[in-house]
């Protein structure tokens, strides 16, 4: 069996923090539950028994380490760069958020604590806490926005299946940040017998810095792959940013990398000027510095700092912040942000199934659409390497309302 | 401007607490938000229970994402977002309520998002010149709020942190050193919400942080009826109530006068 290292690196401090991003911005309450969490965190990865289950599971499990796949046929209609899919979409599960939440479980356990509460935006996040629970034996309660349930439904039965409470949120936008509004209240109210399994690279410290290690496996993986299969690093990484999860796990293994370009991609909605989208970077009128769920990085606000209400056609995207570590790779202009609309996504969506025979999920669309605009422009030889961070059969329904194919 | 233009912010605080502590009681500071259910509805209301004996105010700032707050309080807030509120109209609600002649101490209570957008410096000036004696920041901890302590301190306003039945004794001393108007000691680990019954080992969690804080206690989250405002002198310097004060105001500034005046009433000697 391979033991796959789970990186830790200088960023972020000691508070927290990626240069000005980051820290920790919630009630008192929770601080004392947070430095409890941060302590058994850095004494669970300096366990070698701890990272061996871990690895374990990974392998025998989930099915890690995933492949990478050479995509020849889309490679040759874009008439350009040579394209890599890292295949996250066959982990259990379906996605990458099984890698965060196995590991977030384990530490849960190792911690005694028994209930596990966890927000879900597409319902992976979900899918994955119930999952790692059922395994584990924790009890698993889920929230989830009304709006997302709506539209998420597989997902919605598959957590029921698995044994977990899906608790409907009915406040504010019905959807993900929502949902962390309650878990958070959640954790505020138990805290002494409840974990709190966060979903993706956000929120207050630790979790930024604990669910990129989770994720990091992804590029640890993919740096290997791409080497021993086409002989190089890439020429750039390609991950569609929600929360920043399975971009961050993409991107941790090329940073020291200065020629790959790392580029992720935001959800661009009905396009940038109406406001109806998710892309806190690109749009300089709604996304700026501020706090939301705990961490300091750009948030979707209007002039009074409410935070506004976000559109994407994918669930997972659909958020008003982005983890502060992105935030911080942005300023320091490690990593370029871009988006793709809601259109872009489907038809990018319809294009991977016609020519690869995979059908991915309508998050991981928005970067396979980058890399539709981006490949063309590329020399035969230059390499990019795409996560695929899941499938999409939890967005058939969703596809075929909005390509009108229903009925 | 609290005392009429005679002192203000932390000072007007400590004359608050000397004033309940001569009369052998606990300070009682109402929470109601600026726009519930209307923005005039709102100022009639903090002025009945100025009216009704209330020795302060925390005049909340509503915002979109009140994660430490419970259904009620998320509800009143969202409908005062629905009518416009903003936190310049919240820091006019203060200038107004001066103008009415509410002289008591009047925190304002907002979640930090809308005050760094408003600027902090920009916000700690003008809500000192709207007449404000001090800032609450439900989710901004000591350790974040180096800056935000010092811009108050250079404004003259009063800062608040929190202490949760979870916070240890190091915690303890930390917060104490950071205050300069009181301890905000959360009686039980959740959101604001009205409780039928305080919790058990609330006696205790406030012996222990006695022990080690000499800055004045006031107790909030749970507390609704004027019987658990009756327990509240000799265990706490102050005691705060919010959502079933925002419960009472759906009807009007009469019921919030009424109850208020109930629970200040409760702690009478
Ligand atoms: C398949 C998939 N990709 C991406 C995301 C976005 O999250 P993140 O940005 O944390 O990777 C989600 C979230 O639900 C998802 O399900």
């Amino acid at each position: 069996m391979t033991y796959i290292q789970t990186s830790t690196t200088p960023v972020p401090d000691e508070r927290g923090y990626f240069g000005e991003f980051g820290g920790r911005f919630v009630p008192e309450t929770l601080i004392p539950a947070l430095d409890e969490l941060t302590a058994a965190y850095h004494a669970a990865m300096a366990d070698p028994a701890f990272r061996q289950d871990l690895a374990q599971l990974q392998a025998t499990y989930t099915g890690r380490p995933t492949p990478i796949s050479y995509a020849k046929r889309l490679s040759e209609h874009l008439g350009g760069a040579q394209i890599y899919l890292k295949r996250e979409d066959l982990a259990h599960t379906g996605a990458h958020k099984i890698n965060n939440a196995l590991g977030q479980a384990l530490l849960a356990r190792r911690m005694g604590k028994q209930r596990v509460v966890a927000e879900t935006g597409a319902g992976q996040h979900g899918v994955a806490s119930a999952t790692a629970s059922a395994l584990l034996g924790l009890e698993c309660h889920v929230y989830m926005g009304s709006v997302d349930i709506a539209r998420q439904q597989p997902n919605v039965f598959r957590m029921k299946l698995l044994g977990a409470e899906v608790i409907p949120v009915e406040s504010g936008s019905k959807t993900l940040k929502d949902a962390i509004n309650e878990a958070i209240r959640d954790w505020v109210t138990n805290v002494r017998d409840t974990f709190y399994l966060l979903g993706s690279a956000l929120g207050p410290h630790p979790y930024p810095m604990m669910v990129r290690d989770f994720q990091s496996v992804i590029g640890l993986e993919a740096r290997q792959q791409i080497v021993e299969m086409a002989g190089r690093l890439p020429d750039a990484c390609v991950a569609c940013v929600g929360g920043g999860s399975n971009a961050i796990g993409l991107f941790h293994a090329f940073r020291d990398d200065e020629n790959v370009d790392l580029i992720g991609v935001e959800a661009g909605g009905r396009g940038i000027e109406g406001g109806e989208h998710a892309a806190r970077f690109a749009d300089p009128n709604l996304g700026r510095p501020g706090v939301l769920h705990g961490t300091r990085s750009f948030v979707m606000q209007d002039a009074d700092g409410q935070i506004v209400n976000t559109h994407s056609v994918s669930a997972g995207l659909d958020y008003a912040s982005v983890g502060p570590e992105h935030s911080y790779l942005r300023a320091q202009e490690r990593a370029y942000y871009t988006y793709a609309t809601d259109e872009e996504a489907l038809a990018a969506f319809q294009t991977l199934c016609q020519l690869e025979g995979i059908i991915p999920a309508l998050e991981s669309s928005h970067a396979v659409a980058e890399v539709i605009k981006r490949a063309p422009g590329m020399p035969k030889d230059s390499i990019i390497l795409v996560n695929l961070s899941g499938r999409g059969d939890k967005d058939l329904d969703t596809v075929m309302r909005e390509l009108g194919l229903n009925g | 401007m609290a005392e009429m233009g005679q002192v203000f912010g932390i000072k007007a605080l400590a004359a608050m607490f000397d004033r309940a502590k001569q009369q052998r009681r606990a300070a009682f500071l109402p929470y109601f938000p600026v726009g519930y259910p209307t923005y005039e509805a709102s100022l009639d209301a903090i002025q009945a229970m100025a009216e009704a004996g209330a020795d302060g105010f925390e005049i909340g700032v509503p915002f979109s994402d009140p994660l430490a707050d419970g259904p009620t309080i998320q509800a009143a807030t969202q409908v005062a977002l629905e009518n416009g509120i903003t936190v310049g109209k919240c820091l006019d609600a203060v200038q107004a309520l001066r103008r009415r002649g509410v002289i008591q101490p009047m925190l304002l209570m907002s979640y930090l998002n809308p005050l760094l957008a408003y600027g902090p410096e920009r916000f700690a000036a003008d809500a000192r010149a709207a007449g404000a004696d001090g800032v609450i920041v439900p989710d901004l901890p000591p350790e974040e709020a180096e800056a935000w302590s010092e811009i108050c301190r250079g404004a003259g306003l009063a800062t608040v942190f929190f202490l949760a039945p979870t916070s240890d004794s190091r915690r303890v001393e930390l917060v104490n050193r950071h205050v300069t108007g009181f301890i905000y000691v959360v009686s039980l680990t959740g959101v604001t919400g009205a409780r039928a019954e305080l919790p058990p080992d609330l006696t205790g969690f406030i012996t222990r942080v006695r022990a080690l804080a000499d800055k004045p206690l006031v107790l909030g989250f749970g507390i609704s009826t004027p019987e658990q405002a009756r327990t509240m002198n000799g265990l706490v310097d102050g005691f705060i109530v919010g959502s079933a004060l925002v419960k009472a105001g759906k009807d009007g500034a009469g019921p919030v006068g009424a109850l208020a005046a109930r629970l200040r009433e409760a702690v009478h000697v």
